[in-house]
C-alpha cells in the first residue's frame, strides 16, 4: 500500500512540470511544424487572423532547391564546417589541458579556474571581444609587429575566400560519400577492437555504398538546374577561434572530471607490469575516458548546431561567409516576416540535432538497463 | 483705484481659456507606452521629447518601453511578437514609407492619420513628396519625427588638398580620382558591413538612374534587369574595386573613422555621421569634416525618417494621438532633432537651434527633389530588404553584375514590388 501511495504523490509531483513541457516544449514544436507546411509569410503576415494556406512541403523544397534561398544552403554548409572543427579543437585543446593539468603538482585549481572562466561569459561578450581582436587592422594581426615581424594580412572574419567547393545540386553524392567515410572510421575502430561481427556488417554496407557511388546514379540526380558552388569559407576560422577558446575550458573539465573517476589500482597494476608513463595514458588512460569524449561530442555538437549569438556578436546578421541556419531563421521569421519558412528552417534544425543526441539517449538507456 | 473692465474681462477670459486647456489635456490621463529602439546616443532626444509631453500631459505616465540593439532589428522581433499577440504599445517608432506600410498598413494593424493631418495642417508644411512617400490611396500613416539624409558624401578638407584631390561631383570623376589616391596608398572610398554597402549602393543607383527611374524600380515600371538595373550593378563593382578589404569587419563608425584618420579619402553615410564627427570626436562641421551630396546626386535628397503611428486597438489611444500631435508640431520637431543630429520634417522650422551642417540640408529639404532610403526602409517593404541583404552579399562576393540583377528582380517578384 505504502508503495502506491508513494507512486501517487511522485505522480503528483511531477505532473506541473510535464503539463508545462507538454505545452511549452513539445506544444510549440507541433505549433512550428504547423507554420511550417503553410505559407504564413505573404503579404498581410502581421494580421491579427492572418490568411494562411496549405502548402505541403513547399516550403522545405524551397529551402533546398529554390533559387532564391542559396543562403540557407551555404548556411547549411557553413554549420557542417563549423561543427567539425568547433567540436574537433574543443575535445583536443580539452583533452591537453586536462591531461597538462593532471599532470600539475601545484596550482591545479588556479589553473582549472583560468580555462573554465571563459565559459562563465556570455557568448555576445565573447564575440565582441573576439571581433575587435580579429579586426584586420589590429588585434591578433599587429602581434607579429612587437617582435619586429610584418603584421598579418589575414582578414579573420571579412575573408571571402573559399575552400572545398562542391556543387550543391550533387549534394546526395557528396552526402553519400560523407557516410562511407564516417562507416569506414567506424569500422577501423571495429578492427582495432577485434569485433569481428560488427565489422562484417559495417564493411558491407560500405561496399554497397561504393557501388552507388562507383555507379553514378547519384550525380544524375540534380537538385538544381544551374551550378551552385558551396563551400567552406575562410572567415569561419575566426568564429571557430573565438568559439573554441569559450568552450575548450568546458571540456577540459570534463575530461578532468573523467581521469579522476579512474581508480589508481589499474595504473599501479599498469606500473607493476612495467608500463610506461605514455603506455599508461595511451592504453589505460584514453580507452577509459572514451564516454567523456561521447557526452562531449554530444553537448558541444548541439551547441554548434544552434550557434546565433556568438556569430551575430562578431559578424552581424548579413555576413554571408560566417551566417548559420540559425541566423537566417531568425531574419527571415523577424525581418523578411516569412514565418512559415523561418519555421521550416527551425524544424530542419530541430531535425538535425535530434539526429545527434536521439542515438546518444538511446545508447545510454540500452547501457542503463543493462 | 478700480481695476479697468476690460482687464477684467481680459482675466475671465483667460481664466476659461485656461480652464478649458487644463480640462482638454485632463482628459489625456492614465498612462502612454512609447515603445522604441532609441538608446544610447539617441537616448536623450527621446527623453527630452518625453520630458516635453509630461509637462503638457501632466496626467500621463509615460513608459519608455526601449529595445536596444542591432539598429532595430531586435526591438522590431519583440514589436512583432507583441503585435501577434495582440498586445500593441500606444504607439511605437517605425521607419516612414513601405517598411510601415509593407508590414503594419496592409495587415490593417494602423489607423488612418488623414484626419490628423488635416486638423494640424501638416499637410502644408510637410513636403508633398514626403507625404507622398508615407502614404498609400488609402491613408496617410504616420507622423514623421525626423528626417536623415542618406546620400551625403563625407571628407576631410585638408587631407583632400595634401593629397591634391578634389571632391568629385559624379562616380565618372570618382573614378578618375580613385586610382591616383590608390597610388599613395590611401583607400579611395571606404565601407563598413553589408548594409553600409547597400547604402552606398542606394547612393548609385540614384546617381545612375536619376530620380525617376530610381523611383521607377519601387514602382515596378523598371526591370531590374533591364540594362539601366545592370549598369548600376557593374558601376557599384567598379567603386568596390576602390574600397577597403576588410568592410564586413568594420561598423559605420569605423569606416567614418577611417576617413578621419587619414586612412580613406571618402565615405558616404547618412548623415548621422555628421552628428558623430561633431558630438563624439568633436569636429567643427565645414573645417573639421567637410560633406556635399554624394556623386551625381545633387539637388536631391535621398531621405529617411524615424515616425510613430497609430495601432489599431492600443490601450490609450487619446494619449497616442496627443503624442503624435507633439510629435508634428513646430516646437516638438525643433526640440527633438537638434538632439537627435537630424533635421525637421517641417519646412517652417527654426533654423537657429541647428549646427552649419543640419542648417545645410534644411536648406536642401526645403529646395531638393525628394527621393526615398531603400536601406532605411522607405521604399521596399521588409521581405524585399531581407532577401536584398543576401543578393548584395552574393555580389560583394561574386562581383557579378548580371547574377544580382536577375537575383534583385526575382526578390522584387517574390515580395510583390510593385504588385
Amino acid at each position: 500500500m505504502q508503495s502506491r501511495r508513494d507512486q501517487l504523490v511522485a505522480a503528483v509531483i511531477i505532473l506541473p512540470s510535464i503539463v508545462l513541457l507538454g505545452i511549452f516544449v513539445y506544444g510549440f514544436i507541433a505549433q512550428t511544424m504547423r507554420v511550417s507546411v503553410t505559407d504564413w509569410g505573404q503579404e498581410a503576415a502581421m494580421s491579427l487572423k492572418p490568411e494562411i494556406h496549405h502548402v505541403g512541403s513547399a516550403n522545405y523544397r524551397g529551402l533546398f532547391s529554390g533559387f532564391l534561398n542559396m543562403r540557407f544552403r551555404q548556411d547549411l554548409t557553413n554549420m557542417f564546417f563549423f561543427t567539425l572543427l568547433f567540436v574537433g579543437l574543443s575535445l583536443l585543446v580539452g583533452l591537453l589541458l586536462a591531461t597538462l593539468i593532471d599532470q600539475l603538482v601545484w596550482g591545479e585549481t588556479f589553473f582549472r579556474t583560468v580555462f573554465l572562466y571563459p565559459m562563465s561569459l556570455s557568448l555576445v561578450v565573447t564575440g565582441t571581444i573576439w571581433r575587435w581582436m580579429l579586426q584586420p587592422r589590429g588585434g591578433i594581426n599587429v602581434l607579429p609587429t612587437l617582435a619586429g615581424l610584418p603584421a598579418g594580412q589575414f582578414l579573420w572574419l571579412s575573408s571571402r575566400e573559399q575552400s572545398l567547393t562542391f556543387d550543391w545540386s550533387h549534394i546526395f553524392h557528396y552526402i553519400c560519400l560523407a557516410v562511407l567515410i564516417v562507416l569506414a572510421l567506424m569500422a577501423y575502430g571495429h578492427w582495432c577492437q577485434g569485433e569481428k561481427k560488427r565489422l562484417r556488417s559495417k564493411l558491407i554496407i560500405c561496399a554497397v555504398l561504393v557501388g552507388i557511388l562507383a555507379s553514378g546514379v547519384l550525380t544524375r540526380i540534380r537538385l538544381l538546374d544551374y551550378p551552385e558552388e558551396h563551400g567552406f569559407n575562410k572567415a569561419l576560422w575566426g568564429v571557430v577561434i573565438a568559439a573554441v577558446w569559450q568552450m575548450s575550458g568546458y571540456t577540459m573539465a570534463l575530461y578532468l572530471a573523467g581521469l579522476r573517476t579512474i581508480p589508481d589500482e589499474l595504473r599501479e597494476a599498469a606500473r607493476v607490469d612495467g608500463a610506461s608513463k605514455f603506455q599508461i595514458y595511451r592504453y589505460v588512460d584514453l580507452p577509459l575516458l572514451k564516454p567523456i569524449t561521447a557526452s562531449a561530442i554530444v553537448i558541444l555538437g548541439h551547441i554548434a548546431l544552434k550557434i546565433f549569438d556568438l556569430i551575430f556578436a562578431m559578424a552581424g546578421p548579413d555576413h554571408y561567409p560566417t551566417s548559420v541556419p540559425a541566423i537566417t531563421m531568425f531574419l527571415k521569421t523577424f525581418r523578411g516576416n516569412e514565418l512559415a519558412v523561418g519555421s521550416a528552417i527551425g524544424v530542419i534544425l530541430l531535425i538535425l540535432v535530434s539526429l545527434l543526441i536521439i542515438p546518444y539517449l538511446v545508447n545510454s538507456f540500452s547501457t542503463g538497463e543493462r | 483705484m478700480r481695476t479697468p473692465r476690460w482687464v477684467k474681462l481680459a482675466a475671465v477670459c483667460g481664466a476659461i481659456v485656461l480652464m478649458f486647456g487644463a480640462v482638454a489635456n485632463a482628459a489625456v490621463r492614465g498612462r502612454l507606452e512609447i515603445f522604441s529602439w532609441w538608446a544610447g546616443d539617441e537616448g536623450p532626444a527621446l527623453e527630452a521629447l518625453i520630458d516635453k509631453y509630461e509637462k503638457m500631459y501632466s496626467g500621463v505616465t509615460v513608459i519608455n518601453s526601449t529595445v536596444t540593439g542591432g539598429s532595430g532589428v531586435h526591438a522590431k522581433a519583440v514589436l512583432k511578437t507583441r503585435m501577434l499577440g495582440g498586445d500593441p504599445p500606444d504607439t511605437f517608432q517605425v521607419h516612414a514609407g513601405q517598411e510601415l506600410i509593407g508590414t503594419w498598413v496592409v495587415a490593417n494593424r494602423m489607423e488612418d492619420l488623414t484626419w490628423l493631418y488635416q486638423q494640424e495642417g501638416w499637410n502644408k508644411v510637410f513636403p508633398a513628396d514626403l507625404l507622398n512617400l508615407l502614404s498609400t490611396e488609402k491613408g496617410i500613416w504616420s507622423v514623421p519625427v525626423n528626417i536623415h539624409r542618406s546620400n551625403v558624401m563625407y571628407f576631410i578638407p585638408a587631407n583632400l588638398a595634401k593629397w591634391g584631390a578634389g571632391v568629385p561631383n559624379t562616380w565618372e570623376e570618382f573614378l578618375e580620382i580613385a586610382p591616383k589616391l590608390k597610388a599613395q596608398g590611401i583607400i579611395p572610398l571606404s565601407v563598413g558591413e553589408n548594409w553600409t554597402a547597400t547604402h552606398l549602393w542606394e547612393s548609385v543607383a540614384l546617381a545612375v538612374l536619376g530620380p525617376d527611374k530610381y523611383e521607377q524600380l519601387w514602382t515596378g515600371k523598371l526591370s531590374w534587369k533591364s540594362p539601366e538595373a545592370i549598369k548600376v550593378w557593374e558601376i557599384f563593382g567598379e567603386i568596390l574595386k576602390y574600397t577597403n578589404t576588410d568592410a564586413p569587419s568594420l561598423s559605420w563608425q569605423q569606416a567614418t573613422d577611417m576617413v578621419v584618420k587619414g586612412q580613406a579619402a571618402f565615405n558616404i553615410m547618412g548623415d548621422w555621421a555628421s552628428g558623430y564627427m561633431t558630438t563624439t570626436l568633436k569636429l567643427k562641421p565645414g573645417t573639421g569634416f567637410g560633406w556635399a551630396a554624394s556623386p551625381g546626386t545633387k539637388g536631391i535628397f535621398m531621405m529617411l525618417s524615424d515616425s510613430f503611428g497609430l495601432p489599431v486597438g492600443c490601450a490609450n489611444r487619446e494619449n497616442a494621438i496627443a503624442w503624435l500631435k507633439m510629435l508634428g508640431s513646430r516646437d516638438g520637431q525643433d526640440t527633438f532633432n537638434p538632439l537627435k543630429g537630424s533635421i525637421s520634417a517641417r519646412t517652417d522650422s527654426d533654423l537657429a537651434k541647428y549646427d552649419a551642417y543640419l542648417q545645410s540640408a534644411a536648406r536642401d529639404w526645403r529646395t531638393n527633389k525628394i527621393v526615398g532610403s531603400l536601406a532605411h526602409g522607405v521604399v521596399a517593404n521588409e521581405r524585399f530588404m531581407n532577401d536584398f541583404a543576401t543578393v548584395m552579399d552574393i555580389f560583394l562576393a561574386s562581383k557579378n553584375a548580371q547574377a544580382a540583377a536577375n537575383a534583385a528582380q526575382a526578390v522584387a517578384i517574390q515580395s510583390g514590388i510593385g504588385r
